[in-house]
């Protein structure tokens, strides 16, 4: 395998990867986890900075975040509470007293050469979240919750791979240099086996869905205020050890962590069998090809020489603050499903579906809008959840959201549009044509509902089935299914079924 | 007008307040005074960068107030000389060093700004040893400063250049800081008052940091009553610095009009076992044993203290600020501001080539010496015996200061083991060099405010020692009651104020 730092390849190259069924017969998945989240604070974690995501670069800077000579941080108040709060709806413990350290390493985005982070002390640790694959519950352990900083934003102009290496020249935006962060880094995540892709993809979506409830981050995984770091290594099987790890960085979408996991299983057993070790580095992952291929070697030997902050009191929060913060704490989101799922009369396997297509937020925010449980259903696990899949991105990016969804099922419930018609008004709406009025417009979707050409219809399919029209008229009402389906062919499906069902019992009847 | 620059701070509030001088005939005595004794070979060197038209702006706004009976503080219009540590807005702030050559600072140090918003003419900024380091003005890199006392002296350090420009009349108030002596060890040299602030007491924005955690800015002028005006403008909170207290500093100027009344009747005083002994200079020892004396005379009662661990101060001093500093400093990287050096011989050089180019070139040999020392200490394997240990011994001479203080009101020593030294002539012996804050250190390592007052001449070579009186953390203004006591029964006993035995300088140029 290659151990080169630069390399662009995006292939797997001279690697051999095992199929992922056959990964598990001989070895055993261990995972952690770590997810960092931008914080929704209306400043940034040690200044007084904005945080407005997308203002123009190096506006949002002073002094202290730019780490200007003698410029000095101050612990965001916002930032500990929003932190004290995930690690409650975490299940955590709260530290009483705890530091902030200095990680030191140079790097043209960090401003001060150093990245002040909390350490050995984090605020929140020791908790745990559940998540459900398959009806199957998995408790991922949560060793820490800790506060930090963000860094500044490199972009590097020329050359091939956009890393710095063989770039011309990089840009650095330092207004995200101080935006508070949270690291939440989870315990080996054991015992999954061949669920290990899917109970990752669970366990930050279930921490997504977490932090939206809070109300503490934008959690837009597409945006970078959510990322994810993916750590596997393969133990063989039943050994109960644990193999040497690589640490897949920033993969940046729920699927994206499954297909991480799923390829880095591959690719483990693949130098495994092959006698090989794995070598303990950094990966890079590739959106498109679903792969990773060798980032800088991260070795234990790479020393931050972490202290104390020395700008900076200790955080100690009262347990009195603790307690009022833990009654701010939204439901959290199992009991939460299990309150919808009796709202909205879900089967065991419907809510499972729901939460696995990561749409109950979508699905109850249609329900909202006056939709039938039912219906939002349908739409989102059905027509949206496959073109979401189509286009390899989350529901929640499609351009379509709870609003059209409830705005054409008003119109099929209107009898405007049939299933069929609104399937096609959801393609043009995906597809970008405007809204579902000028979707409808457009296409010329909409039902006919004028009786005298439906009529029309109706005569020229009696009268081309007058078998049929004979045994309805002797009373066989279930016939005129035939004839529905001849009068549908000629309006080309815009016509609404039982209208048209309605006109051929009135007339044969 | 000359003898304007003669006169003390609180002298010129007077006759400014009386209406008899204008600031702006007062700052102009002080340039004149510049001007004429600062440069060229054989000038003082005190200051790096000397404002002229700023200081006159300001003053003529001190006057209009003035006129307009509303002057902002007693000292409005009385200018004064700040250390080039402290950051001031568009005006050059190097910290001695050749990598901050032509920064101009965005913003105001608090203790600048209060300066300012008090109506102080700022006159410039005074030399220093590169980053603080250092006890005789030697390593910055802009050339030493002499001890108007005699030129061929060091003016102590790191604060030399603020020392040297009391002493030599060029300014009536400086702005210094003290980390392990920088403000008093020059003090004591020169035959000025020093005063090194509890931790915390003055706001460390702005201060460019040599050690965070035993930094402090304080007031250098001539007499004791001058350092309390001068202290109490800068004191206070600051939202700014975390590890600023909330207690404010008040009551100081009446603290040093109390004790200029000579009654000491009831004051505990404790003279340090451990500070004196072998390798302190004759001459020292001898004005220190005679200041005992004088004291005793005024009715204080004097008890020797042991403050066992003060032995190993120094060995933790030069692990926790080398640490601290070798991760302040990494800023230094030519990304953002200041010195910007391309490596020779690199066609297209890569940042971390410039990085290295420029630190190398920017630096001097002591702070190089100091991060390589401060880097090793951090390191991982060494933590915990050398930074870890330090923090211990921090924790132990915390300790002894309190028992010492069950004992005595304050703590009295010799500033420095020995008087101004020849330039030159330690500069190739560290060691030799960091001695001299042996009695300094201990203070900054427990955070307790101390004071250096001129103590006489010494027999040997006529040059000024220091008398050091140390109190406890926030209690600064007894600092100020023994101090001023002190300095008004030792004007007594030299038949007026030491610096009236200076030599007066010829103008230079």
């Amino acid at each position: 395998m290659t151990t080169t730092t630069t390399t662009t390849t995006t292939t797997t190259g001279a690697e051999t990867l095992v199929p992922f069924e056959k990964v598990l017969e001989s070895y055993d998945p261990a995972m952690g986890l770590e997810v960092h989240v931008e914080l929704n604070t209306n400043t940034k974690m040690f200044c007084g900075c904005p945080t407005r995501f997308g203002a123009e670069p190096n506006t949002q800077v002073c002094p202290t975040c730019l780490g200007l000579p003698g410029a000095m941080p101050v612990v965001n108040g916002k930032a500990v509470e929003s932190a004290i709060r995930i690690g409650l709806a975490l299940n955590c413990q709260i530290a009483t007293w705890c530091r902030f350290a200095r990680k030191n390493y140079f790097y043209p985005d960090m401003p001060k050469n150093f990245q002040t982070s909390q350490y050995d002390e984090p605020i929140c640790f020791d908790g745990h979240l559940d998540v459900e694959v398959d009806g199957e519950t998995f408790r991922v352990e949560i060793e820490r919750a800790h506060m930090e900083e963000d860094t500044g934003k490199t972009t590097h102009i020329g050359g091939t791979t956009g890393r710095i290496h063989g770039a011309e020249y990089s840009l650095v935006d330092y207004n995200r240099a101080g935006i508070p962060l949270i690291e939440i880094v989870t315990k080996p995540i054991l015992g999954t086996g061949e669920k290990a892709p899917l109970v990752a993809r669970a366990y930050v979506a279930a921490l997504r869905e977490l932090l939206l409830g809070l109300g503490v981050s934008d959690v837009r995984m597409d945006q970078g205020s959510m990322r994810c770091d993916v750590n596997l290594s393969l133990a063989p099987k039943g050994s109960g050890r644990l193999g040497t790890r690589t640490e897949t960085k920033n993969v940046n979408s729920l699927r994206s962590v499954e297909r991480a996991v799923r390829f880095e299983m591959s690719r483990h057993a693949g130098i495994l069998d092959a006698g090989g070790s794995v070598l303990q580095e950094t990966r890079h992952f590739h959106e498109d090809t679903g792969t990773t291929s060798a980032g800088r070697e991260k070795s234990d030997a790479e020393d931050y020489r972490y202290f104390p902050e020395p700008d900076l009191v200790p955080v100690a929060p009262s347990r009195e603050w603790v307690e009022e913060l833990r009654a701010t704490l939204p439901e959290p989101p199992a009991v939460r499903r299990a309150r919808l799922q009796q709202e909205w009369g879900f089967s065991d396997l419907e809510m499972r579906d729901t939460v696995g297509a990561g749409a109950l937020g979508l699905v109850e925010e249609t329900i909202a809008l006056g939709t039938s449980p039912q219906a939002a259903r349908k739409w989102w696990l059905g027509e949206l959840a496959r073109s979401a899949n189509e286009s390899g991105v989350e529901l929640t990016e499609l351009p379509v959201g709870p609003a059209e969804v409830a705005a054409v099922q008003k119109l099929v419930d209107e009898g405007t549009l049939n299933d069929k018609l609104a399937r096609q008004v959801f393609e043009g709406l995906i597809a970008g044509e405007g809204t579902p009025e000028e979707v409808i417009e457009k296409r010329g979707l909409a039902l006919v509902s004028d009786d005298s050409a439906l009529g029309a219809a109706v005569d020229n399919a009696i009268a081309a089935h007058p078998d049929v029209a004979d045994k309805i008229r002797g009373g066989k009402v279930a016939a005129a299914g035939a004839l529905i389906g001849a009068v549908m062919k000629e309006m080309r499906g815009q016509a609404d079924a039982a209208r048209v069902r309605e006109l051929i019992l009135e007339k044969l009847t | 007008m000359t003898d304007l620059t003669r006169k003390t701070a609180a002298e010129l509030a007077d006759l400014l307040a009386a209406g008899e001088i204008t600031s702006v005939q007062l700052t102009q005595a002080h340039l004149d005074r510049i001007a004429a004794v600062d440069g060229g070979d054989r000038g003082v060197h005190a200051f790096l960068h000397v404002d002229a038209d700023g200081a006159l702006a300001a003053a003529r706004e001190s006057d209009e107030r003035r006129a307009a009976g509303q002057p902002r503080h007693p000292l409005d219009g009385v200018p004064v000389a700040v250390k080039d540590v402290l950051t001031t807005r568009g005006l050059p702030t190097t910290c001695g060093s050749r990598i901050l050559a032509g920064w101009l600072p965005p913003y105001d140090a608090t203790v600048v700004a209060k300066l300012k918003a008090a109506g102080l003419p700022i006159l410039g900024k005074t030399n220093m040893d590169e980053f603080a380091m250092g006890s005789s003005t030697e390593h910055s890199a802009y050339g030493p400063t002499r001890n108007p006392w005699d030129l061929d002296r060091i003016p102590g350090g790191s604060g030399g250049g603020s020392a040297a420009a009391v002493a030599a009349f060029e300014a009536p108030l400086a702005i210094g800081t003290d980390t392990g002596g920088s403000i008093r060890q020059p003090g004591a040299v020169t035959g000025t008052v020093g005063v090194k602030p509890t931790y915390g007491s003055v706001s460390r924005y702005g201060l460019v940091a040599l050690a965070n955690s035993l930094d402090q800015a304080g007031p250098v002028t001539r007499t004791v009553l001058d350092a309390a005006l001068l202290h109490e403008l800068i004191g206070g909170h600051d939202p700014k610095d975390s590890t600023s207290v909330t207690d404010p500093v008040t009551g100081l100027a009446d603290a040093a009009r109390q004790g200029a009344s000579g009654d000491l009747t009831g004051l505990k005083v404790g003279v340090v076992a451990e500070l004196a002994g072998e390798g302190w200079q004759d001459g020292v020892m001898t004005r220190f044993r005679e200041a005992v004396d004088l004291l005793v005379k005024l009715g204080a009662e004097v008890v020797e203290v042991s403050c066992p661990t003060f032995v190993h101060a120094m060995a933790a001093y030069y692990l926790i600020l080398p640490a601290e500093a070798s991760s302040n400093l990494a800023k230094f990287d030519a990304m953002r501001y200041g010195l910007r050096v391309s490596p020779e011989g690199v066609a297209a050089p890569s940042a971390e080539e410039v990085m290295k180019a420029t630190r190398d070139a920017g630096f001097g040999d002591e702070v190089k010496r100091r991060i390589i020392l401060g880097t090793y200490a951090l390191s991982s394997g060494y933590y915990d015996a050398y930074y870890g240990q330090a923090q211990k011994i921090r924790t132990l001479i915390i300790r002894d200061f309190q028992k010492a203080y069950e004992s005595a009101d304050v703590l009295i020593s010799p500033t420095a083991p020995t008087t101004a030294f020849r330039l030159g002539e330690k500069l190739d012996d560290p060691l030799a060099m960091y001695l001299n804050d042996l009695a300094t250190i201990p203070a900054n390592l427990a955070g307790v405010p101390g004071i250096s007052v001129p103590a006489g001449l010494a027999e040997e070579d006529g040059l000024p020692v220091g008398l050091q009186i140390l109190a406890p953390a926030l209690a600064d203004d007894r600092l100020y009651r023994v101090g001023a006591a002190a300095e008004a029964v030792l004007t007594e006993r030299w038949g007026g104020p030491l610096l009236s035995k200076a030599p007066t300088l010829e103008a230079t140029l």
